[in-house]
Parts: structure tokens; sequence; C-alpha cells
């Protein structure tokens, strides 16, 4: 498969009171055309700041890009010109579900007007740059057509009579439904990518698995890639075909999502998939805490609490070790076999 | 307070309603909110029952109306032998001690300009007549029982981690001694790595301080890993209670299955390809006539809009639906 969107190196600094914090550590990431991408790891882990990295809305005043490179369908985003990745990728060609639908409307607008504003801009129908200067206005026959496209999209995401949900306020509509929205909303521009930033944590279970599925048929059907963040490996086994695991920064293991489950081989990988509650109810943590950022530990990142640890892990970070196709781990002392022998 | 009878069940909730209004604009009543409807349940000295049940299923009301936050429009509450439901307030704050609540967001339930040497003395200077120096004894004893380091009685709480923040939640209730603790979602928006420590710790304190514990929930992985009974709500009402593990064996309510049927599980297939539940749960404003599940349920027939079924015995447990 070809790549579409190829993270390599990447780094990001934060200049926070404490210090600055890495809080990207030389991450690569590949996502494939077509592939849903989970990105897991625990909170600060730097998930978000690497989605954020890729749509080119970091922060300006605390972050700092330090190198690497944001490959998308061959060009470096972070070296183009900020105005062409505005026109035709940021919200077109790589768009986004954010994780609280109901903080990323705005509560004054009926909803049609939130959408319509989006399509004026972002509809695959528009120019770059929208609806030409100097009048701004939107075009009436493209209104009519995005028009279409919305009322056919907010079907495909199961709203019920989409003509009047339109007019309806934010507020009028549940969670899920709201979720549903946004999903719509990042399907409308026909994007090539979504960056999904962890859509169902705000969700109850019965509604997060209505989404999951929606979610995946929407996307499989139209052939659009997904980065899906979660904290949630489950929520990753039921939506991924490829697992990335982050930790302080630092991507860990990649592998085909059957493989990460089966046979993951990074001791981090290993102890965090055993720390999920399993039937049995036995509770396994993870000793030690979660390194600081501001003057990370050097090498691996997980070292301090790995019991695989030697100096060489402690000197330097390992490189990228493949173990079969498609799965690559990046430890000295990777595990064989699955988890529990 | 007196040793209730032996036997009998430490907290006992009888038909308890609370029922919120609804006002317009002009603060006219429109309405009700049932937000907790009848709702019957025993706790036994010792035990740990979780409550379960998607987000305004009622739940954290009926902890709150327990605690005595909420006024209960209805029924009685029980505790060791005794109506506490509409003590006058005086009398209540007395069993404030021996029955504690654990609050859903640690960090916003510390008060952010007191150290936490501050926030574990707070409990106690209301609750005792200790001296100074036996409160500082007892803050010590209690922060080394929740595993944070003695340094940590210096820091603000947002100085704190969301793990550390709970424990010391904890701390500041179990330094009163309770019979009871009434935890609210207490492992939401932890990682998973953290969230087994906060559940050993759990399960370690519980038996140092031989607690009872209802577990308000709504995730059922962590239910199920910690309580021996399970008690699954539904807009306002019980659906079914029974042991955990022969709830989760064999869900006998079509809602108790179909949530179990929606929790991801790592490995094999994919349980949102089989996951047949439509729609989301009716306005509790609104609620519908008879079942109240009957509006997404895969079973329904006519009697369900017609009558309502109780929570009746059903192969030892208790289920509230005409098939079940």
């Amino acid at each position: 498969m070809t790549e579409l969107l190829s993270v390599r190196g990447l780094r990001v600094d934060f200049v926070t009171d404490g210090g600055v914090a890495q809080v990207l550590d030389g991450i690569n990431v590949d996502v494939a055309a077509g592939e849903v991408v989970g990105l897991v790891g625990e909170s600060g882990c730097g998930k978000t700041t690497l989605a954020r990295a890729i749509l080119g809305v970091l922060p300006a005043g605390a972050a700092r890009v330090r190198g690497g490179e944001v490959r998308f369908k061959g060009d470096d985003l972070l070296r183009q010109d900020p105005a062409v990745v505005n026109a035709r990728v940021r919200g077109r060609a790589i768009t986004f579900i954010p994780q609280d639908p109901s903080t990323s409307f705005s509560p004054v607008f009926p909803v049609k007007t939130q959408i319509m504003d989006l399509m004026k801009w972002k509809s695959p129908r528009a120019a770059d740059g929208g609806p030409g200067w100097p009048l701004r206005r939107y075009p009436r026959e493209r209104y009519r057509a995005d028009r279409e496209a919305v009322l056919e999209t907010l079907r495909a995401v199961q709203i019920p009579e989409p003509a009047r949900a339109l007019r309806r306020l934010p507020h009028e509509f549940s969670g899920g439904q709201r979720q549903r929205l946004m999903i719509a909303m990042a399907l409308l521009p026909q994007p090539a990518l979504i960056i999904a930033d962890e859509p169902t944590t705000s969700l109850d279970v019965t509604i997060q698995a209505q989404i999951l599925r929606l979610l995946r048929e929407l996307v499989k059907a139209r052939g659009v890639s997904v980065l899906f963040t979660t904290h949630d490996l489950g929520t990753a086994h039921e939506i991924c075909d490829r697992v990335v695991v982050m930790y302080a920064g630092q991507e860990m293991e990649a592998a085909p999502a059957e493989a990460f489950f089966a046979r993951p081989a990074h001791p981090y990988t290993r102890r965090l998939l055993a720390s999920v509650l399993g039937p049995g109810g036995e509770l396994r943590d993870i000793p030690g805490d979660v390194p600081s950022l501001v003057g990370p530990p050097p090498g691996c990142r997980f070292h301090p609490r790995c019991d695989e640890a030697t100096a060489e892990c402690r000197r330097d970070r390992p490189a990228r070790r493949t173990l079969a196709p498609g799965h690559d781990v990046r430890c000295y002392h990777p595990v064989e076999g699955p988890i529990g022998s | 307070m007196n040793a209730n009878a032996p036997g009998a069940p430490l907290l006992e909730i009888v038909d308890l309603a609370r029922h919120f209004p609804v006002r317009d604009a002009f603060g006219r009543r429109t309405g009700w909110i049932r937000a907790v409807d009848g709702v019957s349940l025993a706790v036994d000295a010792g035990e740990t029952v979780g409550l379960v049940g998607e987000s305004g299923c009622g739940k954290s009301t009926l902890g709150k109306t327990v605690m005595g936050i909420h006024a209960p429009t209805a029924g009685d509450i029980r505790f060791a032998g005794r109506e506490i439901g509409r003590l006058p307030p005086r009398e209540r704050r007395a069993i404030a001690r021996h029955l504690q609540y654990v609050y859903q967001d640690p960090g916003a339930s510390l008060d952010p300009r007191w150290k936490v040497l501050h926030l574990l003395h707070e409990p106690l200077k209301i609750h005792t007549r200790l001296s100074r120096g036996e409160r500082e004894q007892q803050v010590r004893a209690i922060l080394a029982a929740v595993g944070l380091p003695d340094a940590h009685l210096d820091l603000y709480p947002h100085e704190l981690s969301g793990g550390q923040q709970r424990r010391v939640g904890l701390a500041r209730i179990l330094t009163l001694r309770p019979r009871m603790v009434i935890l609210d979602e207490p492992t939401s928006g932890l990682d998973v790595s953290v969230q087994a420590s906060v559940l050993k710790l759990f399960r370690g304190l519980q038996e140092t301080f031989a607690l009872t514990y209802v577990f308000i929930s709504h995730d059922l992985a962590v239910v199920r890993a910690m309580c021996a009974r399970i008690a699954v709500m539904y807009l306002g009402k019980l659906v079914e209670v029974g042991d955990t593990a022969a709830v989760f064996e064999e869900p006998r309510h079509p809602y108790t299955r179909s949530l179990l049927a929606a929790v991801p599980r790592i490995g094999g297939r994919r349980v949102t390809l089989d996951f047949a539940l439509e729609g989301e749960p009716p306005n509790p404003r609104d609620v519908p006539s008879g079942c109240r599940f009957r509006t997404r349920c895969p079973l329904v027939q006519d009697v369900c809009a017609a009558e309502e079924p109780p929570l009746r015995d059903v192969d030892g447990r208790r289920v509230a639906c005409h098939f079940a």
C-alpha cells in the first residue's frame, strides 16, 4: 500500500514555566490510503500534540517544531506555504473529529449555519481560497448542490429528519447525535484523511458501539484513511486496521491490529495490554510514573519502568526493528509470544 | 452509632424516589424529571455493590439522595437500622461520619487554594474533637494508608496527578473511619495502568478499614472486577440485580444484555459488528408508559407498553422484564 501520510522524526517542544518539555521526540507514524490507524497511549503521551502537528494547529506561542517532517501525499506540510496548506489541505484533504462535540459547536447558531459555513469554504466544489474575493458570497448554484450533499451525508450518519435537524440548535441534540454531526462535517469536504481525537470518549458504551461501527463503515465505503487517537485499547480493537503505541512522546511499537493484540513485542505494550481488566478481575498496574517531559530520561523513555532495561536502553534510543511485515518495534529486547507466557 | 441487628443489611433503600421539577423561563413548573423512581436495594455490611447504567439513568442522583445531598421525594433510606432520609440537619450530620461520598472529579472536589495538609485536617476538625497533635498523627497515618509520601502534604491539588488527587480525596474520607463509602465514578478519567493501582488501593482499604462500598460506574469491566453484586439502572429504575458473575454470564434483562454486548473486548471478533441496540435513551422528562426500555427493546410486545414489569425474583436474582 502507498503511504498517504508519513510522519518522520517529528520533534515538538513546548515552552513551559518549568522549562522546555520535549513532547514529541522523533515520532514516526505512517497511514496508508484507506487504512484506519489507531494511535494509542496514556494521557500526556503526546497523541493530541501529534494530531495537532499534522493539522498544523499547534498553539503558536508555546509549541516549537524542532525537526522532522509531515509528508502528506508526498509534500512536507511543515515546509509548504501555510496559505496553500490552509487552502488545500487543512479542513479539506485532512479533516478533524474532536473529542468533545458539545464544545466544538457554537451554542448560538443553528446547526445549518455552522455546517453551511464550513461548506462555503471547504466544500469539494469550492475553489481554493473559498468564494471569490471581493464578494465572498456563497454562489447560489453551489449552495444548492452543497445543501443536497449535506442532507445526504446527514442521512448517511443516521440523523433522523435531516432537513428539520438542520434548523435546530446544537444543545437540542444528544451527545451521540452531536458526534454524528461532527462525523458528517468531517466527511463533507471529501477528505483523504480524517484525524479523530478520542471521538467516543465522552459517549456511553451503547452509543460508542453505534458510533464506532458507523464510522468504520462510512470510511471503508468511501476509502478515507483515519488516524484515530484513543487511550482505550478496547476501542482501538474495535475500529483499527493498524495500531501505533506511544509512550512519553516516542512511538514504541506499530503493528497490524491482529498481531498487535495477539503478539505484542514491546515490554510497554505488553504491560499496557495486561493492565486492561479481564473477566477474572486481576489488577495489574505498571509500577512507577510517567516521566516528566522536561528533562526526560535519555535513551528509551520507558527504561525506568521496564523489567528488561539494560545499559544500552539508558544510553541510546533503540532503532526500528522489523519483526514481521508491518510489525515494527523500537526496543533492544523485544519479547516473543503471547501475553502471560 | 448503634450496631444494627445481626443479619440486617447496613443500608436498605425502599421505594426511593427523587424527582426534580422542570421550570420554564417564568419559573412555572412544566413537568418533572423522575431521576430516581422507586428503587429498592439492600447492601450488606462488608460487601461491594456495583450500580451501573448510562449517563442520565439516575445512578449519581441515587447515590446523592442516599448521602443526603438531595432530599428524597418518596421512600425510605435505612442506614444501620435507622431511617435517615428525613432526619433534622443536626442529626443527619452525625450520620455523615459513617456514610461518606467520593465525588466523581477529585480535582474539582478539592479546594485549589488549600494544601493537602489543610485538606486532610478539615474533616477531623468538623467531625471530631481531637487535639491538633492527635489530628497530625491521624493525617500522617491515613496518608501512608493511601500510599502517598509525607512530602505531598505541602502540595496544592493542581500539583498532583489524577491518581494522586483521587488518593487525597479518599484519605479525606477514610480519616473519619466511615462504615460505608459511596464511590461515584471512581476511575473515570484515569489511564488503565493507573486505574489498576487505584482499584488495588480500594480493595486494600476495604480490608483494612472494614468498608462497605457502593460503586457507581458506567465502566462494566471495573464493576466486574470490584463488585460481588451488581444493580443495573435504566431511566430511574433498577432493571436487574444479582451476583456479578451470574449477571455477566447470563444477563436476563434485554437492556443488561445490550449493555454487556457493547463493551469492546480485546481479541476475537469485533463486538460492534454484532451490536444491535438502536436509538438512544428517551428523555427522562417524558418516560415511556409501561416498561421504560420498550422503545429500544428487541423483544417488545404489546404488554410492555400497557404494564410496567415489576422487579421480580428469577433464579436467585431480580429482573424487571415480562419475558425474563
